[in-house]
This record gives structure tokens, sequence and C-alpha cells, in this order.
């Protein structure tokens, strides 16, 4: 690729990308199209975000508050967020391991992708059962609905049940994602296909904004 | 151009990237636990946020590698909800200061969880 060394970067770049009547981001299609996606996902997950800021703003009624709601006890004195907290590292671990089967998957070590691959998987899938289990809690032992709670304002159930409900469904989806993928990884289709282990980078991605999106949930929903 | 070869980095910038979620994402833990309150509450939340949200989008999901022209098209689109949460935290205030008019203050008499 001699020739695409010497290509502008910068603005001269993005004049140069646009104007060249060619596939213009100079990366594989089907990354460029989970970008668009992603950014389509952005959107929704803001406005339900923005959502929830004003429902919240507009109750008159007091806000549950989470760090009280979610707290959890082993015991003892309940720890407030406690189980929040495991989730958000839980999803950043799972951010790392793909991060790594990513680099595996580049260096063609179809078996560290695999397994780096799965790990991602599992770690994905507790995370959706802490999900079911902090549900359940919420909804025999608090009696949050959808509706109201004998916390504080209605809005509470309604919000959160739709902003990690809507989560959770991605997470699952990319639980599904990412073992099709390893499984293709690790019976060399992809290898009959050329070697081209792009497709782990695009199930990467889908994966990060998944842990992305927690990032602004955590911070909006549980501790503000 | 990096994406022909694919983006090959070496290994060690994930692992600090990843040290430093760990990091600041125990730091917000932190923020509730130590009970802060008030803006310095609220601006902790936000500096960890966007710090951690940055560390994922540039390293993990390699936009700082990408071209400018990528960069652009997909980071520049969310700047219009900055609109949105300006448009609907107006909403919402209006909306909360004419409910207090025509129903008067909340009688709500809030249950503390039970653990």
């Amino acid at each position: 690729m001699s020739e695409a060394v010497l290509e502008p970067t910068g603005t001269q770049g993005v004049v140069n990308d646009f104007a060249r009547d060619k596939q213009v981001f100079g990366v594989p299609w089907g990354k460029a199209m989970m970008w668009i996606f992603l950014l389509s996902d952005t959107f929704i997950f803001s406005c339900f975000l923005v959502g929830y800021m004003s429902v919240r703003l507009a109750t008159t009624d007091p806000w549950p508050i989470p760090s009280e709601v979610f707290a959890l006890s082993f015991g003892g004195e309940p720890i407030p967020l406690i189980l929040i907290a495991i989730m958000t590292f839980i999803l950043i671990t799972s951010s790392g391991t793909m991060a790594m089967a990513v680099n595996m998957g580049y260096r063609k070590d179809r078996k560290k992708t695999f397994w780096l691959m799965v790990a991602t998987a599992l770690l994905g899938a507790s995370f959706v059962g802490m999900q079911a289990f902090e549900w359940t809690k919420l909804i025999v032992e608090e009696g949050v609905r959808p509706w109201g709670n004998p916390m504080g304002a209605a809005q509470f159930g309604s919000s959160f049940f739709m902003i990690t409900g809507f989560h959770g469904m991605h997470v699952s989806a990319g639980v599904i994602y990412l073992l099709i993928v390893a499984n293709r990884v690790r019976n060399g289709f992809y290898e009959r296909r050329g070697g081209n282990y792009e497709i782990v980078e695009i199930a990467g991605l889908y994966w990060h904004f998944v842990d992305l999106v927690w990032v602004f949930i955590f911070a909006f929903f549980y501790l503000w | 151009m990096a994406s022909e070869e694919g983006q090959q980095h070496p290994l060690s910038v994930y692992f600090w990237i990843w040290g430093l979620l760990f990091v600041l994402s125990f730091f917000s833990y932190m923020v509730d636990y130590l009970n802060f309150q008030g803006n310095l509450r609220w601006g902790l939340i936000l500096l960890f946020m966007f710090l951690k949200a940055g560390f994922i989008v540039a390293i993990f999901m390699h936009m700082k590698w990408e071209r400018l022209a990528l960069k652009i098209a997909i980071l520049g689109p969310p700047v219009a909800i900055i609109v949105l949460i300006w448009l609907m935290s107006l909403e919402g205030f209006y909306v909360e200061e004419t409910r207090v008019e025509y129903y008067g203050e909340s009688t709500f008499e809030p249950e503390s969880p039970h653990h």
C-alpha cells in the first residue's frame, strides 16, 4: 500500500476522502456500517436518557435514592450500589478480553481469539444474570413497578426498566453475536475466506459500545 | 493506512487502558460510597464518565487511529444531542413549575427500601 501511505491527512485528507468518488473512509465496509449502526444506537440511548432526565426534572415527588434502592446486604449492613459496581467491573473486564481477542485475531492466533471471545461472552452472560437478579429483587422485594413504587416518583420504575432493559437486550444480543463469530473463528470459516479477521474487530466495536452505554447509565441513573 | 493491515497495536496499550478504566470506575463508585453531594458530586461523576467514555472510544474502539473523515462522520452528529438535552431540561423545569402551581407541592410519603 505505498500509494496509501502518501495520502494526505488532516483537513486535506477529509476533503480528499469525501471527494474522490470511491469508498470514503478507507475502512472495510462492514466496519463503516457497524460504526453507522452504533451512531444510530447512540441516538436511541440518548433519547432514553434525555427522556429520563426530563421526567425526573418534571416530577414533584421525591426521586428514590439509587444508592439506597440498589444497596445489597451480605448479612451485615447494606453496602450501597455494590451489585451495580460488580456489574460495572465485569463489563470492563469483558471489554478488556474483547480488545485482546481483536488483537489476537489480527495476529491470526485462532485459538487465543476463540477463547478470549468465549470469555467475553461468558462475562456478558453473567452480567445479564446479575441484571435479572437485580430486576427480581426490585420487583419482588421493593415493589417497583413501571407505574409506581413505594420509595418515590412513579417515573423511577418506567425509566429504570426501559433503560436497563434495552441495555440488557443489547448485552444479550452481543453474547449471541460473539459466540457465533467465535465459533466461526474456531472452525476455520474465516481461514477458508482468505484469513481475514476484521469481523472480530467489528464484533468488538459492538461490544465496546455496550460497555460505553453502561458508562453513561451508571453515571446518570445510578450515581446522579 | 492502518486499516488495510487491520488495527494492530502493542498489547501494552490495551493493558494500560484496561487498568485505567478499572481505576476510574473505582473512583466513580467512591463518589457514591463517600457520599459526596452537590456540584462536587455531579462534577466528579461527569469527569470520570467522560474520561472512561473517551478511553473506550479512542483506544478500545480504535478511533484514535482512524482517518479524520471517519472521526468527523461518527463523532460529529452526537453533538446535536446537546441541543436536545438543553431543550428538554427547559421543558422539564417548566413542567415541574406548572405542576407545583396547579397541583401544589407533593404530598408523597416515601418509604425507605427494605433489605
